[in-house]
């Protein structure tokens, strides 16, 4: 398929354009985040870090990646 | 000696000293403080990923959490809703368990909507969460979170950052004695002394954030108020003498020349 489509997707507030079918694992390596040390959110549900591999994006997606930072 | 443990949701801790870690200049001067003051607990924050700038300091690369306990907080939530989502993330990250609950209601004076903390705790300790709970200085409202399973009860001293020192030494003492929950005063220390108050007061410990941060020097401060917290615990343990209206002479008073 030479065609890819591409999607639409939230993450952290921002909109990204991605291909469509990406992995969400492979978003998170694309952005070099350490997954041991945050957690992630896909459309306000959390996402077991060991099934990333597994979960597809689609168009509309909002994804919330958080972690621990400096607080009182 | 007999041993005196601080101990929360079963887990033995070393100091009584809780410090957060948000306000400092840099990582470097955040983790250096929190050394001096000898803290095994620290509040920490959970915020996105800032995914465009990767040169940002990640906390977990300079507060080891093998070492030190960390202790996520809902701070900068106002509703229940998003401070289960915050906890429930933060459990994600790393199997976080303990955790601090702060739901606020007002964005001035930060007093927490205890409506709101109420609720939250329970539905956070039936998820098997140990909640240590941020709320105001009302001993009927400590006894309802402790009836929904509060680990930790944190009546705030004053406004948080506000520096202002215990307001309500009273209330303090009346949630101690209903209470055999550990006790901690949380927000609105400004000096040492405000903690050894607190210890004397009978409290299991202290969280102090922005009193150590905002200091002119925050390394003394934080060694200041490691020891103000040994004092004061010391002192409570001590018995104090009772108060007296009249003087009662040091010296013996027979044999004046």
């Amino acid at each position: 398929m030479r065609n890819i489509k591409k999607i639409k997707i939230k993450i952290n507030g921002k909109i990204k354009t991605v291909d469509n079918q990406l992995k969400l694992h492979q978003l998170i390596n694309k952005l070099k985040i350490p997954t041991n040390k945050v957690a992630i959110e896909l459309n306000r549900e959390i996402i077991n870090k060991k099934i990333i591999n597994k979960v597809k994006l689609k168009n509309n997606d909002v994804i919330e990646i958080v972690h621990f930072i400096g607080g009182g | 000696m007999n041993k005196d443990n601080f101990i929360v949701a079963k887990k033995k801790f070393n100091s009584r000293l809780i410090v957060g870690t948000g306000k400092y200049k840099n990582m470097v001067e955040c983790a250096k403080a929190i050394k001096i003051s000898g803290a095994s607990i620290v509040t920490v924050a959970v915020r996105r990923v800032n995914i465009s700038d990767k040169s940002k300091p990640i906390l977990m690369d300079y507060i080891d959490p093998k070492k030190i306990t960390y202790l996520p907080n809902t701070a900068g939530c106002f509703t229940s809703d998003d401070a289960l989502r915050t906890l429930r993330l933060a459990r994600e990250i790393g199997g976080w368990k303990l955790v601090k609950l702060e739901v606020l209601g007002d964005k001035k004076n930060l007093f927490p909507d205890m409506i709101e903390t109420l609720k939250s705790t329970e539905v956070l300790s039936n998820e098997g969460f140990s909640v240590m709970v941020y709320c105001n200085d009302d001993p009927l409202m400590a006894k309802r979170l402790e009836n929904v399973g509060a680990s930790a009860i944190m009546p705030l001293a004053a406004p948080i950052g506000s520096g202002l020192g215990i307001l309500n030494k009273t209330n303090i003492r009346i949630i101690r004695n209903q209470t055999k929950l550990p006790l901690i005063v949380d927000a609105g220390l400004g000096q040492a002394s405000d903690a050894t108050i607190a210890m004397e007061l009978g409290c299991d410990g202290v969280l102090v954030n922005t009193a150590i941060a905002k200091a002119k020097k925050p390394f003394t401060m934080a060694l200041a108020f490691k020891n103000a917290v040994i004092a004061g615990r010391q002192s409570y343990l001590s018995g104090r003498i009772s108060k007296n209206l009249m003087g009662n002479p040091s010296s013996p008073t027979k044999g004046i020349i």
